[in-house]
């Protein structure tokens, strides 16, 4: 009887051959590329006159540089223009598929991957990105690269890796109303820490995680790598393969029994050992707000900021500190005592439309408070902006306040024009609160959509599942 | 990528759990297209008291002067020290490629974020661990030593402090005669290309809706 977990699988079948110093050629079949991290790997090609291995495996989008303004312009800024330019010139060149910044089909890449059906079950998917943990929610071992591996995947079609251990995180129980996947992953973090799972590929499992639909799912996993994980993955179900059916990329007709057939043994077996295993009750997790400058200085909304004096360890106590300072916060200072300068909704984490329609959902005719200088949404990709606008969700935004933008990564690490100044406090649905992400001397809070909609109305955190104005 | 063999350098103590790779390279500076001149940069917003831009000329930039980096007593280091989960975040090569370009060659924490760890070895840039004791008793040492060196041998795999003792260190054999070598990955990787090839075309007969017509 086979005993393997879905990590065993997805990197037994994509293994080519074992090196004689004990790694794994491992296979890859899709390549993400985005405007940041490429360019150098694409010159190292050239230079070493060096082909794409597979053209068809890349797909590729400007997301971190982009405005998320009018566009009709370009990009103003020249060095953020050239390295966008740059992407284009580099696709033409070796004749990559790219959505342009002006394809309405163009987006953050971990939304446009699973969006177009690129990303599939049993793939191994990568991109010199971190984030690229998120596309492990349709079952898939996706990861992150740096630049020198992205030129070797495009040379080689393959890496040289060892693999991971299996850590399975299961999340039993039932979510309560107005808790959703990022909380999950917030909490998860704060029971493993930001180093958790580091050297571990986790899947997540329980009754709450197969709850979630397949873009939460996407947000669970995208967050795996604030745990120090590289990969994150769910198994595949009747969701996954309904999500996936029809979508530009997703097999065709006459394919399509023979996917879903290869799919289904896309599951950890029932004997499969785990290096390690985390339980969390999902009835106990209430909703998260960071307060720290590290994922994992998180706490529900209904906490206080921790007091250094409290902390016997020396160097934790020297980290608390530091926060502190540069959050400008005091020790036991109540959560919803926070008051915020912006609010952001968007990012790889949180743009899909289902966070949309959760931030939209709780806003119920109300108005952005005068104490907050700019609340953002930005949906993940032209084509969620799209299917926002036909539900109408952009009015409700706008008539709330927020501004309703043009897809991209914007104020999730202030690469473009968006950004957070010198100690504004932000509530922010992206996933990483570290010192100057938003902007230099920004104080980033991580929440979910619907967090950061009622925090946008109060001015201040308030805990979304005791917001009795949510609902008419 | 150039070997990575022995080194004597002096260290430069970055006292800090967790520092990530917004920290070590800030977005601003990912703007390039280039792998070098980043080091000027290293560590921007912890480093100067001014916000950075891209193209900047930095040297009169007003610095923060209790950084270390900015301390004369560790100028020219090559070898950096700091505490758990050193590099993690996002996965920036242009980490590296700061830390390089400034002239570190070796980072020492208790533990690295695994993509960092990684990228480290593609640019002969040698990380390692050491427990979090040794770590912080070279903290120590290095508090009361003006001028403190370590010498590093990858190939014995150790590091010998002034007092003469030593340390190990753990790395897997891959990396570590890639290093001395300063092999070229890609090209080993393509020595498996007919195992590639057969592999692709058995897989584009189980999974042919992963290839495109």
């Amino acid at each position: 009887m086979s005993n393997n977990t879905l990590y065993d699988k997805l990197w037994n079948s994509h293994q080519v051959r074992e090196t004689d110093e004990g790694a794994s050629v491992l296979y890859i079949d899709r390549h993400l590329v985005h405007e940041v991290t490429s360019p150098q790997a694409f010159e190292g090609l050239r230079i070493a006159d060096r082909k794409p291995w597979r053209v068809d495996s890349v797909l590729a989008t400007p997301d971190h540089n982009v405005p998320t303004t009018d566009r009709s312009k370009g990009i103003e800024e020249a060095v953020a223009r050239i390295q966008v330019e740059t992407l284009d010139s580099n696709c033409e060149e070796f004749g990559l598929t790219e959505f342009k910044m002006d394809d309405p089909r163009q987006g953050i890449v971990h939304v446009v991957g699973p969006e177009s059906g690129a990303t599939l079950p049993g793939m191994t998917v990568v991109c010199g990105d971190s984030h690229t943990s998120t596309h492990g929610a349709l079952g898939a071992l996706a990861f992150g690269i740096g630049t020198s591996e992205v030129e070797h995947v495009l040379a080689t079609q393959c890496l040289i890796q060892k693999k991971s251990k299996n850590m399975l995180v299961q999340v039993d129980g039932q979510l309560r109303d107005g808790v959703s996947a990022k909380d999950m992953a917030l909490a998860i973090i704060g029971e493993i820490g930001t180093a958790g799972g580091t050297g571990y590929a986790i899947e997540f499992g329980g009754e709450a995680v197969r709850a979630l639909s397949v873009e939460g799912r996407m947000t669970l996993c995208n967050m795996t790598i604030e745990a120090g994980a590289r990969a994150g993955m769910v198994a595949v179900d009747e969701k996954t393969i309904e999500y996936v059916r029809g979508r530009t990329y997703a097999p065709k007709p006459d394919q399509w029994e023979q996917a879903k057939a290869a799919w289904a043994d896309l599951h950890s077996d029932d004997g499969a050992e785990f290096d390690r295993t985390v339980m969390i009750d999902g009835a106990t997790i209430e909703p998260q707000v960071t307060w720290g400058t590290s994922p994992e200085m998180v706490l529900p909304v209904g906490g206080s900021v921790p007091r250094p004096e409290d902390e016997a360890d020396s160097v934790k106590r020297g980290n608390i500190e530091r926060a502190l300072a540069y959050m400008g916060l005091e020790g036991g200072q109540a959560i919803t005592d926070i008051k915020l300068d912006k609010v952001f909704i968007g990012s790889c984490t949180n743009s899909r439309i289902e966070d949309l329609r959760d931030a939209a959902a709780v806003i119920n005719g109300r108005q952005v408070a005068e104490t907050v200088n700019q609340a953002l949404v930005v949906p993940g990709s032209g084509l969620v902006k799209r299917q926002a606008e036909a539900e109408g969700l952009d009015k409700i935004f706008t008539e709330a306040g927020f501004e309703w933008r043009e897809p991209g990564c914007s104020m999730c690490l202030a690469m473009n024009a968006d950004r957070l100044g010198d100690g504004e406090h932000c509530a922010s649905t992206s996933n990483r609160n570290f010192e100057g992400r938003q902007g230099q001397g920004g104080r980033t809070h991580l929440v979910s959509p619907a967090m950061a909609a009622v925090a946008a109305i109060a001015g201040h955190f308030v805990d979304v599942t005791q917001d009795a104005e949510k609902e008419a | 990528m150039d070997a990575f063999t022995t080194l004597n350098g002096l260290v430069v103590p970055i006292d800090r759990a967790n520092v990530d790779t917004d920290a070590i390279i800030p977005k601003q500076f990912l703007k390039s297209v280039k792998r070098s001149g980043f080091g000027p940069n290293l560590f921007d917003e912890w480093r100067y008291t001014d916000v950075g831009e891209p193209d900047q000329d930095c040297s009169g930039r007003p610095v923060n002067a209790d950084f270390a980096l900015n301390q004369p007593r560790f100028s020219g280091a090559q070898i950096l020290i700091a505490r758990d989960n050193f590099g993690c975040g996002s996965s920036r090569e242009h980490a590296v490629w700061a830390l390089l370009d400034h002239g570190i060659k070796v980072v020492i924490a208790p533990s690295f974020a695994d993509i960092f760890y990684n990228n480290c070895f593609k640019n002969g840039v040698l990380p390692f661990a050491l427990s979090a004791d040794d770590v912080d008793r070279i903290f120590k040492e290095i508090d009361a030593n003006e001028g403190y060196r370590l010498q590093v041998d990858l190939a014995a795999q150790h590091v010998t402090l002034p007092s003469g003792e030593t340390m190990n260190f753990e790395i897997d054999n891959f990396r570590k005669e890639c290093l001395l070598q300063g092999l070229d990955e890609i090209a080993l990787s393509l020595q498996h290309a007919d195992a590639v090839r057969e592999y692709e075309a058995k897989r584009k007969q189980d999974a042919p809706w992963l290839f495109a017509s």
